[in-house]
């Protein structure tokens, strides 16, 4: 199970880098995503795929599956979100101001300014 | 107290969440701002003395033993780099005032200061690798912010590189993290390091290390990996700028320092060697950089590129001598990089532009700022009675003691070129035929230049002190030699 997981999130970190490779900033911002979806599932899958009870004590199981990887990811996925959002809306705001979304015309020379 | 080494991250903390409330009224804000910024301050500065006199202070949250909660340890380095970044941050509020503007200010600028404050003490402070990560990413979402407030367009523009960097180092730091702990199965700092120990020189253990430096590096702008920064940091206005050039690659630095002096200190011979080899290119670039712009932001920035692989080659040679070195080193550098940025950022607000070729004379009417420029260029250069100096003495003689002679050569030619790239800015700046520039009466020329004079005055106690501060270094280069300290301190055993 692992081995396909590890497989997984290596499909999707390499379609990350393929986006994040792109020009069009929206693509950009969905790869990002993706890359934060692949570090995710690496730290469950890291953190092992062993059969149990979900972390709940009331369940009374014999074992448990790990519950300090899941307590991570949902820490990184809430900052995720955040950075993300203020991610689109900075995108957004860039191209009001700018007018264009594409990363070529974005170039820092002193000439753009 | 045992609650004391909190008190750098919570103070900023409760002040942040106060001014989200009194975003309309600035002098309320301002007022808040210093008071418990000073606060931070003396609150740091009592911890400073507590770790002197009592060694490591360590506090497990909640009460949980200590592999098991979240563990804030601080040792001499952090204490010491807690406390100048309180001082700075206090410096830059005060430069804020009159630079900064009323729009940003009443937009929630002293707040996100706060709560960068925050992040930084709080990646210094903190015993546990994945609130380290947390804590990076309090101090980058303010730093997005700041980066971004005001939103001009080259601000917007930049910004977007900064932000798409910055995740993507987030996300590696991510599956750097989610790495060790499969192999080692704990985030407590101490604790990994005991474990890696335990398991000795596995492989896998170097790969980890060689992508914690990739994550650390892309945050610390180490060489291949410092591309973003020149752009980025053009961008946001001189306070704003001053905070990010001392603070935020220097959190990178200090993290490089601590995970290679704490867990991947026994198999030095492939990652010590890249760390040394990464340094020297780095000095490299930023020297070329230095010298390379006519523009006294860019010179600056790219100064802090040459800090940077300074640092780096300080911590590659990891004998005891480099390690002195090297805190004696970074703290110089927060320090006397701050102090650079607030001066620079006067001369710009009296020419209006930061073209060197623009501007001249202004040691005519500004002599007071001139020649405080003037120190603090030594100082960055490290002319021996200021700070520079003794770090890369150290440095230096430790270089020499391990056989790397080639790095020590680079790191001596890269301070004439620091030199160089800095009188220039003097000579073209100070000195040439006086001119006029328009609106620079109504600057407050007096008032801007007070917070970067209160940090070179430091940084010349600092220097011109540093046989008070060598047992203070010393203290804090122990811990880095030997990792028991703090692995005792932690888990108390």
């Amino acid at each position: 199970m692992e081995i396909l997981m590890s497989i997984v999130s290596g499909l999707l970190i390499a379609s990350a880098v393929y986006l994040i490779l792109s020009k069009s900033l929206l693509r950009i911002i969905i790869g990002t995503g993706l890359l934060s979806h692949g570090a995710h599932l690496l730290i469950l899958t890291m953190g092992g795929l062993k059969n149990g009870a979900a972390p709940l004590l009331g369940q009374h199981a014999p074992a448990y599956v790990d519950p300090l990887p899941q307590a991570l990811i949902l820490t990184a996925i809430v900052i995720s979100f955040g950075v993300t959002a203020l991610f689109l809306v900075l995108a957004y705001r860039a191209y009001q101001e700018l007018g264009t979304d594409n990363t070529d015309e974005m170039r820092g020379t002193e000439a753009n300014d | 107290m045992t609650n004391l080494l909190t008190l750098p991250i919570i103070i900023p903390l409760m002040t942040a969440i106060l001014l989200i409330f009194l975003a309309k009224q600035v002098t309320a804000q301002r007022v808040i701002s210093v008071i418990s910024t000073i606060a931070t301050l003396v609150a740091s500065i009592v911890l400073l003395l507590t770790v002197k006199n009592e060694g490591v202070q360590t506090i497990a949250i909640s009460s949980w033993q200590s592999p098991f909660g979240i563990s804030l340890v601080s040792d001499m380095l952090s204490a010491l780099l807690v406390t100048t970044t309180s001082l700075i941050t206090l410096c830059v509020i005060i430069y804020s005032f009159r630079s900064i503007g009323k729009k940003r200010e009443q937009f929630y600028y002293y707040s996100i200061v706060q709560f960068m404050l925050v992040g930084v003490n709080g990646a210094f402070t903190t015993g546990d690798i994945f609130n380290l990560f947390v804590f990076f990413e309090v101090m980058l979402m303010s730093s997005y912010v700041l980066i971004v407030i005001g939103g001009t367009k080259i601000q917007l523009r930049e910004s977007v590189k900064y932000i798409l960097v910055n995740v993507i180092s987030s996300a590696i730091f991510v599956i750097a993290v989610a790495f060790l702990y499969s192999v080692v199965g704990s985030l407590n700092m101490a604790h990994i390091s005991e474990r890696i120990a335990e398991i000795g020189q596995l492989p896998i253990i170097t790969v980890i290390a060689v992508l914690f430096l990739i994550v650390f590096g892309l945050k610390g702008a180490i060489f291949p990996l410092y591309f973003w920064l020149p752009g980025s940091y053009n961008a946001p206005p001189v306070p704003v700028l001053a905070l990010f050039g001392s603070l935020l690659t220097k959190v990178g630095v200090y993290s490089i320092l601590r995970t290679y002096s704490l867990f991947f200190y026994q198999n030095q011979a492939f990652t010590h060697e890249l760390l040394e080899i990464v340094a020297l290119l780095t000095i490299i670039v930023g020297v070329i950089g230095a010298i390379a712009y006519w523009d006294v932001k860019k010179i600056i920035i790219y100064n802090i590129i040459i800090a940077v692989g300074v640092l780096t080659f300080g911590i590659s040679l990891a004998t005891e001598e480099a390690f002195q070195g090297t805190i004696f080193y970074l703290i110089h550098d927060m320090i006397i990089k701050a102090a650079l940025f607030l001066l620079i950022g006067v001369m710009i607000k009296i020419t209006g532009t930061s073209n060197l070729r623009k501007m001249g004379g202004l040691i005519k009417k500004y002599p007071l700022l001139g020649w405080t420029f003037l120190v603090a260029a030594f100082g960055l250069a490290g002319i021996p009675p200021l700070s520079g100096f003794v770090g890369k003495f150290l440095i230096v003689r430790a270089a020499f003691a391990e056989g790397a002679y080639v790095g020590a050569l680079i790191v001596l030619l890269s301070s004439l070129f620091v030199l160089y790239s800095v009188i220039k800015i003097f000579m073209n700046g100070f000195w040439k035929a006086p001119q006029d520039y328009p609106g620079e009466e109504k600057q407050p020329v007096h008032f801007l230049w007070m917070p970067g004079a209160i940090l070179v005055v430091v940084s010349i106690c600092y220097g011109v002190g540093a046989e008070g501060m060598y047992p203070l270094i010393s203290q804090a280069t122990e811990a880095l030699i030997d990792p028991t300290i703090y692995i005792d301190a932690v888990l108390k055993e």
